[in-house]
């Protein structure tokens, strides 16, 4: 040792005194008493690394790079740190390399442009000579590669893939994973070297690596996927191999040979038997061997016992092996193990409908049920999803009584889903209507302040087709539970607006004694009550609904639910009544909310009309009939033929109300069309009837201008009409019109996702004939909707006419759309109409594909936004696309 | 896939976070940390080590006082996490000799290094435990080997 390096060491051992060392900072953090302490230790010392940061002192970079990826994992910022790590990653030595690699792996995502001076030094390691610097590249290129990276380096990785090391071919196989994942186009220089590592029968690393890269490349492309069938009778050996031979330590997990292989290749299978007969084939001996051999005793086995379960229920199976499968299922099912009955139920969702008949399921019902009950929210909410998948007209009461508990322990978010299902459900498969009518009102007792304005809708019409006793049974089952005035009863907002709706317009129904005394009986799912309903007075009716109108959880949709109800019951009470109701209107006339301020003018005035025409125009609605029926026509023509919707009603009562307006608001009627369609004047009416219709059924797109809100006109019938006469002409059209159709403020953002088709009642009737020119949805989230039009242009050429579509209150910002298609196809993306989306101003955008091979059509959308400030970057496949644009 | 790994003490600090996706900010990460480690912390020992959140799905176990925290695809294999969990587990009990919390703490830059040779790109590398445990302690002499080192 010569003195000129003893002098270095001894200087760089000076260099770091009055360093702390690593140790001695987490020391001084958890001896900290309090928060404050803390913050207190990690500043001084995030102010001592950044001046020793700046001093470029190499001999302690290393120390302080590791103390500040410490402070990091406590949530402290350490982003000065990240240039640190690209000089630690530069350095000769192996211990800078490893914590350098290891700091750009935390302190850098994809997003930050360090990272494309992290390229350079990963490179050059990835061609090093010393396999764990190779290593230490692979690993964080595999971890943190963005696209550019990724096509960068790809060409070093493709060539490591061949690399005579294991260590380092295990490595590339999952960076080329991570590669193809950012570019999908990068996949095919993989393809051939990804299925040579199957070769290697006796390298388990290389095997499991190998296996999950051709899993993802089969996922992503159709070709590779065909291609890959040829390695089915080699991954069939490979696994058959682990479950019968030679017992090898190395692998073995409690007794059970590389389950994580073994996971691998059933999950490759599936996606090689799916739709196959001819690779199912080869499969099903092998299969029945894992599933008969595996040991069930212990959560590794059953990890396997799972993948078998779905490799055998996706593949084109023999009939014997579903039995099987099913059969494990059951196991799993009354197994004790929490775990293993989770995966059972949520296996059973996607199961079910694959199963041409459901009874090997509802053998387990019982066991479901159980599950309904459970403590665990995992268990109970995959419990609750199959319990809907089972529902049918024979259990629906078991199933529906053991929901409706679930629903008063379940979560708010959970509550709003389950009783729109279970109101659905009700719907379809009734025993009776006021079997129906019950439920409906439980579900709204215990979750009404969640439930979506369409599963009130949906009751209000229903009550509206009931017989005239079962519209009195639920007015005054709906009142007598108000009329507890319960604090936790009155919170529930749409068990409010039921109740209410019902005292409007079956006021009269509940002052009179009971039509049917059978049906006064105590319910039976609900025995508890004590029907001892009196009839209640008209005052006291008023006086519930003052009580609701100046309660505590008044919201303004209740407000003017409460006036049109009070005006409503004008036409049926004594004259001291009535004028209480007025009063309680008249309250209004000067109140802050325009909406209901205008309804409080126009309905006092109205109260001044003579009696017959005032009887009239507040007569009962007419009910709300075959609104599935009226959809479909509706839906199978274009939006005029809403008109058809009035030969459905009975119309007798309402052309009277609709001529009487129509004498008298000729003038205005122009003013306050909402629906835009010019006709003659009675069919202006027939088409807020026919709106009307559509909004209970929730069901939008027919109505262009007011898709959230067109809910809300149901009920508000007479005032839509009541405008015609009396909107002020100050207030200035556009205005009226929004508020007409927002009656006040009260859409929440929620209910537009109601409209999304997956959710929407068109899940009840599937059999709903889809219209001719479809509004496809290709994207909807984060507020924004993407929806599309496709046609052909020509017999090669079709054009994709793009609709961005804000929701309300919604600004969406920066859109950019990338499109990708199949390489047989040419793809020409006209810009945008605008960038920024509001929900008064879509965009629009054309996008043509020439298709001249014909194949079926797919696309990938690459799509960022921004929006309340955060920049949203989405990536994913779509191709349901109608076939008749390429047959 | 393995989206995320987190450790999590019983007392909710953060041991040790690893991304195996990009598609959140710095901020959504943190976010994320705290509702699922929030989440994990609130669930009772009998329950399932599976929880729903977003469209992903947390598989989880506790060994002592350390959470083991896994946020996997929606349908990956939910058991078999359970055994990758344990797998590191069993790897650094075997390289700290029976792993304490407080091994974890102060040399979380092993816990992690450990981990890389567990998984790359959320996805599992190497079966053999021997396996990994042989490159680490290959890599450490590696680098031990240059600290007394003259250069």
């Amino acid at each position: 040792m010569d003195t000129s390096a003893q002098l270095k060491q001894i200087q760089s051992f000076v260099n770091k005194l009055g360093v702390m060392r690593l140790k001695d900072l987490i020391k001084a953090v958890r001896n900290c008493k309090t928060a404050a302490d803390e913050r207190a230790v990690i500043a001084k010392e995030s102010a001592f690394i950044r001046t020793q940061f700046k001093e470029e002192n190499n001999d302690t970079r290393h120390i302080n790079v590791s103390k500040l990826l410490y402070i990091f994992m406590l949530g402290y910022p350490a982003h000065f740190g990240q240039i640190e790590c690209l000089k630690l990653v530069a350095s000769n030595k192996f211990s800078d390399k490893r914590l350098g690699y290891l700091g750009i792996m935390l302190l850098l995502d994809e997003n930050q442009e360090v990272l494309t001076l992290v390229t350079n030094s990963l490179k050059n390691d990835l061609n090093h000579s010393n396999m764990f610097n190779v290593g230490l590249a692979l690993c964080t290129l595999g971890n943190i590669s963005s696209i550019e990276m990724a096509r960068d380096l790809s060409s070093e990785v493709e060539k490591l893939l061949g690399n005579t090391n294991t260590y380092i071919r295990k490595k590339a196989a999952l960076c080329a994973l991570r590669i193809i994942r950012k570019v999908p186009d990068l996949m095919e220089n993989y393809v051939e070297r990804a299925n040579k590592l199957l070769n290697e029968e006796k390298n388990h690393a290389i095997l499991l690596t190998g296996t999950s890269l051709l899993t993802e490349m089969c996922q992503m492309d159709k070709n590779v996927l065909n291609d890959t069938r040829k390695n089915v009778p080699r991954l069939v050996r490979i696994l058959r191999n682990l479950i019968t031979n030679n017992f090898s330590a190395e692998h073995d997990v409690n007794g059970v040979a590389d389950p994580f292989l073994q996971v691998q290749i059933l999950r490759l299978l599936r996606l090689l038997g799916h739709n196959n007969v001819e690779a199912s084939d080869l499969m099903n001996d092998v299969l029945a061997q894992v599933a008969t051999n595996t040991d069930n005793s212990k959560n590794v086995g059953n990890s396997i016992l799972y993948e078998t379960v779905l490799t055998i229920m996706n593949i084109e199976s023999e009939k014997s092996l579903q039995v099987m499968a099913i059969n494990i299922l059951g196991r799993f099912l009354s197994n004790r193990d929490n775990n293993i009955k989770y995966v059972a139920l949520t296996t059973l969702c996607q199961v079910a409908s694959i199963l041409t008949d459901s009874s090997s399921l509802q053998r387990h019902s019982s066991t479901i049920i159980d599950c309904i009950k459970d403590t665990d929210i995992s268990i109970r909410k995959r419990a609750i999803d199959l319990a809907f998948i089972l529902m049918n007209r024979q259990n629906i009461r078991v199933l529906a009584r053991e929901l409706l508990v679930s629903l008063e322990t379940t979560t708010n978010e959970e509550k709003a889903k389950i009783s729109r299902r279970l109101c659905e459900c009700a719907n379809r498969y009734k025993p009776n209507k006021r079997w129906e009518i019950d439920t409906v009102c439980r579900v709204l007792k215990i979750a009404g302040g969640y439930v979506e304005q369409d599963v009130i809708n949906n009751f209000i019409r229903l009550v509206s087709t009931s017989s005239t006793e079962l519209q009195q049974y639920a007015t005054s089952k709906l009142y007598n539970i108000l009329c507890k005035r319960e604090d936790n009863i009155e919170c529930q907002e749409g068990l409010q607006l039921a109740t209410i709706w019902c005292i409007g317009e079956y006021c009269d129904l509940l002052l009179q004694s009971p039509l049917d005394d059978s049906l006064a009986n105590a319910d039976e799912d609900e025995n508890n009550t004590t029907v001892t309903n009196e009839i209640p007075t008209e005052n006291e009716v008023v006086d519930l609904l003052e009580h609701l109108l100046e309660g505590s959880s008044v919201t303004n949709k209740i407000k003017q639910y409460i006036i049109i109800a009070l005006i409503k019951l004008t036409n049926k009470l004594d004259p001291g009544s009535r004028g209480r109701a007025i009063s309680l209107i008249t309250k209004y006339k000067t109140n802050i909310n325009l909406e209901l301020q205008q309804r409080a003018v126009e309905f006092t005035s109205l109260d001044t009309l003579s009696d017959d025409i005032r009887s009239v125009v507040l007569d009962r609605m007419p009910a709300l009939e075959n609104i599935k029926e009226n959809r479909k026509q509706n839906l199978g023509v274009s939006e005029s033929s809403l008109l058809s919707s009035d030969e459905q009603l009975d119309t007798k009562n309402s052309n009277d109300l609709l001529g009487m307006i129509l004498g008298e608001s000729s003038s205005t009627s122009s003013n306050t069309k909402p629906l835009e369609k010019s006709s003659s004047s009675s069919s202006n009416i027939m088409d807020l009837l026919g709106d009307i219709q559509m909004g209970t059924s929730s069901m939008p797109p027919l109505t262009p201008s007011n898709n959230s809100s067109s809910n809300n006109l149901v009920n508000q019938m007479d005032n839509l009409n009541l405008m015609n006469t009396s909107i002020p002409p100050k207030i200035d059209q556009n205005n009226s019109l929004n508020n007409l159709l927002s009656l006040g403020n009260i859409m929440q953002p929620s209910s537009s996702s109601t409209i999304q088709p997956s959710n929407s009642t068109t899940s009840i009737t599937p059999s709903i004939a889809e219209p001719k020119k479809e509004e496809n949805v290709l994207y909807y989230k984060n507020g924004l909707k993407i929806v599309f039009d496709a046609y052909n242009e020509n017999p090669i050429i079709i054009a994709l006419k793009t609709k961005y579509i804000a929701d309300p209150s919604y600004v969406i910002d920066k859109i950019n759309l990338l499109v990708a298609v199949p390489k047989s196809m040419k793809l020409q993306i006209n810009p945008p109409s605008a960038t920024v989306c509001t929900p008064d101003s879509p965009i629009n955008q054309l996008i043509k594909i020439a298709n001249p091979s014909k194949a079926p059509i797919k696309i990938r959308i690459k799509l960022s936004y921004a929006t309340n400030g955060r920049q949203i970057n989405e990536m994913f496949d779509y191709s349901s696309f109608s076939e008749s644009l390429w047959t | 896939m393995i989206n995320f790994m987190l450790l999590v003490s019983r007392q909710g600090k953060v041991r040790l976070t690893k991304w195996f996706n990009s598609n959140w900010t710095t901020k959504e990460r943190s976010k994320i940390v705290k509702e699922v480690s929030s989440l994990v912390l609130s669930r009772r020992t009998k329950m399932c080590n599976v929880i729903e959140y977003k469209e992903l799905k947390i598989v989880y176990r506790r060994y002592a006082s350390l959470f083991f925290i896994a946020g996997i695809d929606a349908n990956d294999n939910e058991l078999l996490c359970l055994e990758i969990i344990h797998r590191y587990v069993e790897v650094l009990d075997r390289y700290f000799g029976n792993v304490c919390e407080l091994d974890l703490i102060f040399n979380f830059n092993k816990a992690y290094y450990i981990l890389d040779e567990l998984l790359i790109a959320g996805e599992l590398q190497e079966p053999s435990k021997k396996a990994v445990l042989r490159v680490i302690a290959q890599q450490d002499s590696l680098a031990e080997g240059e600290e007394y080192s003259v250069q």
